[in-house]
Parts: structure tokens; sequence; C-alpha cells
């Protein structure tokens, strides 16, 4: 019963961090109709741009804000300059474009800083007040953290003119700009909230599978997984997609199928989940009039 | 001066030329009509200033050009414009839409006035404020369309089919709305129509588009008057 609760509550921790991954992937999902396969590689590399803001002496908490607003920046202008131009070019050339990205980033994150696993620290103390060994204290950190930010993210959608604009941009463009909103600013504005997310599930995931380039395929993968199961219309969906991923992934990995096939467990969901039932568990189904 | 002066005014979808150089005026605080049958150029021409089309001539607003501005440039110089089909933000609620008309103003407590104004105009609305805009009827969405144009506070509102699929009684009611709105808040209007007795009813001035080219222009009395126009639109 103690395996089966602390594979539950880790699970729950990685969860949250799939679900960060999800919900950036649907945020960009439901601005521009397309999965973002970089993002994955943008957390990361915004990861290590904390790890160098660290290693040059700054304390956690500033290398976090500071990692957050060029993140922020940064995906506003991968926006801008690579995204803008495609608007309207079809499908493939938007997937080749991810492609590109996720190599770029992948190269030049082990040009600049090696392709060396590197130690990331954890910000949250090495014992916890009070005993338990259900969980440990990086995993409910990252737990806390990511909730925090979820609220936030909710919050912000939910209760802000901004969030309200960027939700009826997403929605329904040609409206959106006849109302005043810049339908451009809301989208460069969507990319760099989804690679603020991004950067803070690699943070909170990077103590754990330590630092290297390659460290967000598995993440991203999971990540994906529970932006299918949850459902890629539904923002909350994924969230709930993703902490259900991490549970799953880790009780399968105790019970079934041990961790050799992590990956492909991943990889079969997505695959039942888009046979059986394509809009996910909270998805909206879409029926069309012919 | 005009509020609204379009010269020469040419556009197009890729290489097909919906509108051959028109030019019409709108005088402040006015309602001007624009006739014609399908495919003359009448939505075209609505799109056009709200710049959804690519054009060659000029547009000039409130003494200012607009022609090369991009459409939320433009309502923010305050032209609100009820799209053809209504352009309901379907997923928000009732009075999210509205809100969202007015996203692009800072007053915030005048905006909780005009929220109350609309539901005054409208007060099936406010029934429905916390439902589904999708959910609403077509009446109700084109009644929503017209209350989220106003709640920019316009200078001119462009508007595009009101009536279109309406119920007589409710398009009836609408334009009385439409009546006390111009009459009330002093808000210029650019009305395009199919059902011509509606438009020239409500409207000062007419003008009478034929495949991308003004051929008839004058008031409301004048153009009701007209043999062709009675002929051809008025249908007596």
């Amino acid at each position: 019963m103690d395996l089966f609760l602390q594979q539950t509550l880790d699970g729950l921790a990685t969860g949250a961090i799939y679900a960060s991954l999800a919900l950036a992937v649907v945020m960009i999902y439901q601005a521009i109709d397309h999965f973002n396969f970089a993002q994955g590689e943008m957390a990361m590399f915004s990861t290590f741009i904390a790890w160098q803001l660290i290693a040059w002496g700054a304390p956690y908490w500033l290398a976090f804000v500071v990692c957050l607003v060029i993140s922020f920046v940064g995906g506003m202008l991968i926006e801008r300059i690579v995204f803008a131009p495609i608007h309207n070019a079809p499908v493939l050339s938007h997937i080749v474009v991810f492609i590109a990205l996720t190599l770029i980033f992948n190269a030049f994150a082990g040009f600049i800083w090696e392709f060396t696993i590197k130690q990331f620290p954890s910000p949250f103390p090495s014992e916890l007040p009070f005993e338990t060994t259900l969980i440990g204290p990086h995993e409910l950190g990252v737990v806390g953290i990511t909730l925090v930010m979820l609220v936030l993210i909710y919050v912000f959608f939910r209760f802000t003119p901004v969030g309200l604009a960027m939700r009826a941009a997403a929605a329904n463009p040609v409206s959106a700009a006849l109302v005043g909103i810049s339908v451009k600013k809301m989208l460069a504005l969507g990319w760099g909230l989804a690679a603020t997310v991004g950067a803070v599930a690699g943070m909170m995931i990077a103590p754990k599978v330590y630092l290297e380039p390659n460290m967000m395929l598995g993440v991203l993968l999971y990540g994906f997984a529970g932006a299918v199961v949850g459902g890629l219309t539904s923002p909350g969906g994924a969230v709930i997609g993703g902490f259900l991923m991490g549970v799953l992934e880790n009780l399968a990995g105790t019970y079934v199928i041990g961790s050799d096939l992590k990956l492909t467990f991943a990889l079969v969901v997505i695959v039942a989940v888009l046979l059986f039932k394509p809009a996910g568990l909270f998805g909206r189904v879409v029926v069309q009039r012919v | 001066m005009a509020l609204l002066e379009v010269n020469n005014l040419v556009a197009s979808y890729g290489p097909i030329r919906a509108l051959h150089g028109i030019s019409f005026s709108l005088e402040e605080g006015s309602v001007t009509t624009i006739l014609g049958a399908n495919g003359a150029g009448k939505t075209t021409t609505l799109r056009s200033i709200c710049g959804m089309v690519s054009t060659e001539g000029a547009i000039s607003f409130a003494g200012q050009d607009i022609s090369r501005m991009p459409t939320e440039q433009i309502v923010r110089q305050g032209v609100a414009h009820v799209p053809e089909g209504r352009g309901t933000f379907t997923r928000v609620t009732t009075e999210e839409n509205l809100r969202l008309g007015s996203y692009a103003r800072k007053d915030r407590k005048a905006i909780e006035d005009d929220i109350e104004q609309v539901y005054s105009y409208f007060p099936r609305l406010k029934e429905r404020r916390d439902q589904q805009a999708g959910t609403l009827s077509g009446g109700e969405q084109q009644m929503l369309a017209v209350g989220r144009a106003l709640m920019l506070r316009p200078k001119l509102m462009l508007l595009d089919e009101p009536s279109f699929g309406l119920a007589p009684l409710i398009v009836e009611e609408l334009f009385g709305i439409l009546r006390r709105i111009n009459e009330q808040q002093k808000v210029s209007m650019l009305l395009v129509e199919q059902n011509a007795t509606l438009a020239l009813d409500l409207a000062n001035h007419a003008y009478l588009l034929e495949t991308g080219r003004v051929v008839l222009s004058g008031t409301s009395k004048e153009i009701a008057a007209d043999e062709t126009v009675r002929k051809s639109y008025l249908g007596y």
C-alpha cells in the first residue's frame, strides 16, 4: 500500500510537469491550430539559461525570475520572427519549422553548454519539516509551484480583460480585430506565456533528470500524451491529462511494464486516445455539417 | 465636413476586383444606406472601410486617412463594425461579448454603465448575460452584435445586413432600437441592407451600388421615389 501511495504521489509530481507542458502545447494549439514540437527544446534552453545564471553566481530565485522573463520575451520573438510570416502557410510548413526549431535549440544548447549532463539545483529544502516517506521535498515543492502557476494562469485567462481578449483572438480572430484587439499581439503574448510555462516545467524537472540538451524528450512526449488525453481543445483538460499521465506512468512502470517501456507507454496512450476518443476526455467534439 | 469620405475606392479579392472606384460620403449624425443586389459590393465596401480587404483609393474618417491602418487601429478611431454573420464570440458568455466590445476603451467605470445601457436597449440580453453566446438565437445574436458595437462608444457604426435571417417582428424591434441609438447617442450609421424599404425608412441618405459602381445617390426620399429603384428594389 505504501508503495502504491508513494508511486502515486511521485507520479503527481512528475505529472505536474507534464501538465505544465501540456498546457503550454494546448495554449499554442488553440491559437494557431498546430502542435508545437519545439516546446520541449524551448523549455530545455530556458533551463540552461537559468543554469548559466546560477553558475555566474545568481541566487536561485533571481535566476528563476530572470529566466522566466527571458523565456517570455524569447517566446514572443519566436512568434514574431519565425511564425508570423508563415501564418497562413500549410500545415507541413509549420511542421518543418517546428522540427527546425527543435534541432536548432538542441544543437545550440550543445554548442554553448556541451552535451555532458549537469546537476541542476532544487530550490526546495532537502528535508521536510514533517516526517513522511511518501513524498520527497522536491516533489512536494514541484507540485506546489506548479499549482500556483496554474491558478495564476487560470485567473489571468478567466478574469482579466487581456486574458479574455487572448481567448477571443484565438477563437475568432476576425471579430477580435473588429473590437480593436490586435490579434498579432495576442499571438505573440500567447507564445510568450507558453514559453514561460515551459521554462518553469524545465527548471522543475531538471534536478530529477539532470540537465542536458536531450532531457526534455521523454518529458515532452508525456506532456503531449497529457494534452491528447485531456483534449487539445481544453486547457483545463490538458492539465488534468498531464497529472493523469504522471500517475499512470509510475503505476504502469511499477506494476506492469517496468521502466524500459516508459516512452512506449506514452506513445501507446497517444495512439489509443486518438483512435478511440480523438477529442480527449474534456475536449469539445467538433461536429461538422456537410 | 463629412465624417466619412470615400474617394475612388478600388477593392479586390486576389485577382478579382469587387469595387471599381466608388466615392461617397457620410455626414456626421446621419444614417446612410448602401443599396444593391447580391454581389454589388455592399459588404466589400464595409470591409474596405475596416481594412479587411486590400484596397486602393482614399478613405478618410474624421479627417484622418484610415486606408492604410490595420483593422484594430481603425476600430480604435471609433468605427464599430457589425459584421455579416454577426461575428459572435460563441464560446464566451453574452456579457463577456459585450466586455470584448469595450476592449479598446480604458474608462472602466463607464464600461459598467454602458453594459447596463445595452441591457436597457436589449432586455433579452440581460436575461442571457451568463449564457454561452453561441447558444443564443439568431435574433439575440444580432442584438448582441449591435450591443457589442455600441460598447466601443463608436462615432460610426457599420451595419452589414442586420435584418438577415430574422423574423419580421424582431427586425422591426431591432430597427426601432437602431433609430433610437442614432437619435439619442448621435451615432452615425452606414447601413447595408437587402431589405430596401426598411433601409430607406431608417436612412437619411442612400447610395445605389451596381457591380462595384455607384449608380445613384441622394436623400432617402429621392431614392425611394426613383423609378428604377422602386421597380428593382422596392418591388412595386
